[in-house]
């Protein structure tokens, strides 16, 4: 069959299984667009702002496990995609983006939108291409999707020249691919495995710590198996959130830097960590020479660079987490801890996390205590970056596997629309709530336009302090409340604008306004935003500073004084 | 470049696809993960498609390690392999423009000959002299050559090949799945300083 380079692309897509496009046009990439409409199975969601495109993107990738795929055109385009993809490689989301190029001969003569966009993306991408010939198009989406999925996920671009879209040749769908230089693991060597279990019966105070990878391979199963025979308590790391029912008994939540207190402490006076695809981040490691001082480690990866590169595993064992738990299930004996998770439990209740009451003020918890109330844990909860973000990590009681989207490694505000109108699209039968912070919002709000246009009816609960709160925290605790532009004094009236955009707008300024103001968002057919006016000091806690330990973790100052009185 | 004790030479050999940006994306990856490479030479190997890279870095073994697993996660990386020192050939290709007159050719000619040096190019007031040999070798050469005057200096940076009749590549294939501790540095140094036994939890 002989098609130009665009009808190529659209057909290597559905070929894909892809049925969802964010992007916008310009010029270099307008001949693809204009081939669009032969293509009535891909359905194309015009966003206001490139950025906006590739987080769509990454939130689709996330909920559906498929590839996200994004449009954009050649120089300004393109790299306003960046912080998306790079934001999708740092957490390890399959995403494709497909961009136009100046045409072949111009490449290199600094035309009109010409950026080096290979150049630009190749330190943050998964892998990239530049096609020179249309002939050459079948194989590179192959193989693009296939990168894209495949082993640790992440991003990879096409960059193609504007004359390539036009550029006629042979169309046949390659069925493989040939990457001679990319082999995927899965399963780890038995040796390893062996070791592994060894250290697993002689530890008295083991713990899991889940990450990305157990929703990346759906080893929710056999994550719950493994973590149920052996009795190990599970911590989960950012991005580990909903591998794990959040109320298991087994369940301690997130640790770091600002993880629970009980879940920190359990890690510090664990004797052995089993980390169960994760990458020992140092928001989770604090001060490494610090970190577990009495643990060994066994670290599974699929990535065998992730293993040894933070910290030094005892036994690492390299494959698909969930084939691992597999191999390593059968020899794990089934153990009682019940002095262990009882000193947890005490962690627990000397430990807990502070909830202010007393006053008809909103704080930012009773408003993901609400949703997560009202949703019975069961949206889908995408965030920005900062305060909001660590207190929906905190709180929501996550009741569905792979539910909580948010900027992990990259920590991207603005995030949060996008992202969550990405994960609707992907998931329609799911609610989904964002978590926005009034500074990321503001970043790309833009898209509510998008969301309006299409339908697409996210609820976005805005936890609006006025200021940039985790920076503002931050100025509290190192900078003795010297508040540098982290304070808005002009922001918009969001009601407003929210109406402006077409959607929904609800106000909140008192505690007992939250519970209805939640139920009318989500009893409003189509998107919706809260405005919820919260407290404005309201500080995060506990916090571990950066390049310190356990022991010099902040607890909130109330806690600490009731505890004291 | 000064080194610390603890760190070693290591020679590292990429096979890798020969396509338009096969070098900027492993020399990117090298940079921005603040790898410290002390000498890179690239050219084609024996199969059409394919080139060679030698790196020699500077580090301990687990930042070899880092080395080696991050250039195999580039897709254009078919293979990476870590050359020991014990049974493997170094070669390294220089060219020295030395001040020569007609009162000193002579001496510089007979230390050419003595290093098995040659000389490719005479001028009326230098010489071009090439000598291959391992890296003592041609900084001796260049060391004696600076009496002279050292107008100008090219090195081809190490080149390496496994001796006997393996190719550098072969050993390669058995390391990709496994992974081996070498030591712990989180133990070492800073570690945590021991806490009393009596807070430690039950277990």
């Amino acid at each position: 069959m002989r098609l130009n380079g665009g009808q190529m692309i659209c057909q290597a897509l559905l070929n894909e299984g892809v049925d969802t496009v964010f992007g916008i046009p310009g010029g270099a990439i307008m001949p693809l667009y204009q081939t669009l409409p032969q293509y009535p199975g891909l359905r194309h969601i015009l966003v206001r702002h490139e950025q906006g495109a590739a987080m769509a993107a990454d939130g689709y990738g996330r909920v559906t496990g498929n590839v996200g795929v994004c449009f954009a055109t050649s120089g300004p385009g393109a790299t306003n995609m960046v912080t998306g993809l790079a934001g999708a490689m740092m957490d390890s989301v399959p995403v494709v983006a497909i961009t136009g190029q100046v045409a072949r001969e111009a490449i290199g003569k600094d035309a009109f939108q010409e950026t080096d966009v290979t150049g630009v993306t190749l330190p943050v991408l998964k892998h990239n291409y530049l096609v020179m010939h249309a002939a050459d198009l079948p194989r590179v989406i192959k193989e693009a999707f296939y990168l894209a999925r495949s082993g640790r996920p992440g991003p990879v671009l096409v960059d193609v020249p504007k004359d390539v879209f036009v550029e006629e040749a042979e169309f046949e769908y390659p069925e493989t691919v040939d990457l001679p230089g990319y082999p995927p693991p899965t399963y780890a060597d038995q040796e390893s495995v062996q070791q592994a279990a060894e250290l697993i019966a002689e530890a008295k105070r083991p713990v899991i710590m889940a990450g990305h990878g157990i929703i990346l391979s759906q080893a929710y199963k056999e994550l719950q198996e493994f973590a149920e025979k052996g009795q190990f308590p599970v911590v989960t790391t950012l991005l580990g959130i909903s591998s794990f029912k959040a109320d298991h008994v087994l369940n301690v939540g997130l640790p770091g830097m600002h993880g629970s207190a009980f879940a920190s402490h359990a890690i510090n006076d664990c004797d052995l960590i089993i980390g169960l695809g994760m990458r020992f981040d140092d928001r989770v490691t604090s001060k490494v020479s610090l970190f577990a001082p009495r643990a060994k480690i066994v670290h599974v990866d699929i990535d065998p660079a992730e293993l040894g590169k933070n910290v030094r595993p005892t036994v690492g064992m390299i494959g698909d987490v969930r084939h691992v738990l597999q191999q390593l299930t059968p020899l794990v004996e089934r153990a009682d801890r019940r002095e262990w998770l009882a000193y947890i439990d005490q962690l627990r209740l000397k430990h807990p996390l502070w909830r202010e009451e007393g006053d008809n003020q909103i704080r930012p918890q009773d408003v993901i205590q609400h949703i997560s109330d009202l949703t019975d844990g069961k949206a889908i909860i995408a965030t920005g970056v900062g305060q909001h973000q660590m207190w929906a990590a905190q709180l929501y009681n996550f009741q569905e596997h792979n539910s909580f989207i948010t900027s992990g490694g990259l920590g991207s505000m603005g995030y949060e629309v996008p992202s969550a109108m990405g994960a609707q699209v992907g998931r329609p039968d799911r609610t989904v709530w964002t978590i926005a912070g009034d500074g990321g919002f503001q970043m790309t709000m833009m898209e509510l336009a998008t969301m309006v246009e299409n339908n697409i009816p996210v609820k976005i609960a805005l936890i609006n302090n006025a200021s940039l709160g985790m920076v503002r925290q931050w100025q509290d605790i190192f900078y003795n409340h010297d508040y540098v532009a982290t304070l808005y004094t002009g922001n918009p009236d969001f009601v407003k604008l929210a109406e402006a955009f077409g959607m929904r707008g609800i106000r909140a300024t008192t505690k007992d306004e939250v519970a209805s103001a939640v139920a009318q968002a989500m009893a409003w057919d189509g998107p919706a935003l809260v405005d919820f006016q919260v407290e404005q000091t309201e500080n995060v806690y506990p916090f571990i500073p950066p390049g310190t330990g356990v022991a010099q973790m902040v607890e909130d100052p109330r806690l600490v004084e009731r505890q004291a009185g | 470049m000064t080194q610390e004790p603890a760190e070693k030479q290591h020679t590292v050999v990429a096979l890798v696809y020969d396509r338009p940006g096969v070098l900027n994306r492993v020399v990117s990856m090298v940079r921005r993960r603040a790898f410290n490479i002390s000498s890179l030479a690239v050219g084609h190997s024996e199969t059409p498609g394919l080139s060679r890279m030698t790196f020699v870095v500077a580090g301990d073994d687990a930042l070899l390690a880092q080395v080696t697993n991050q250039l195999r996660k580039l897709v254009d990386v078919v293979r990476v392999s870590d050359l020991n020192q014990e049974n493997t050939v170094f070669r390294e290709l220089c060219m020295l423009r030395v001040r020569a007159d007609a009162e000193t050719r002579n001496e510089i000619m007979q230390i050419a000959n003595i290093f098995r040096a040659n000389i490719v190019d005479v001028a009326h007031d230098s010489l071009v002299v090439e000598i291959t040999g391992d890296e003592d070798k041609v900084d001796s050469l260049e060391f004696l050559m600076r009496k002279f005057g050292v107008l100008e200096i090219m090195r081809s940076g190490r080149l390496a090949m496994v001796r006997g009749s393996h190719r550098a590549d072969a050993q390669e294939e058995a390391a990709v799945q496994r992974w081996t501790p070498n030591g712990d540095p989180r133990r070492s140094a800073e570690s945590a300083a021991p806490q009393p036994e009596a807070v430690l939890p039950p277990g």
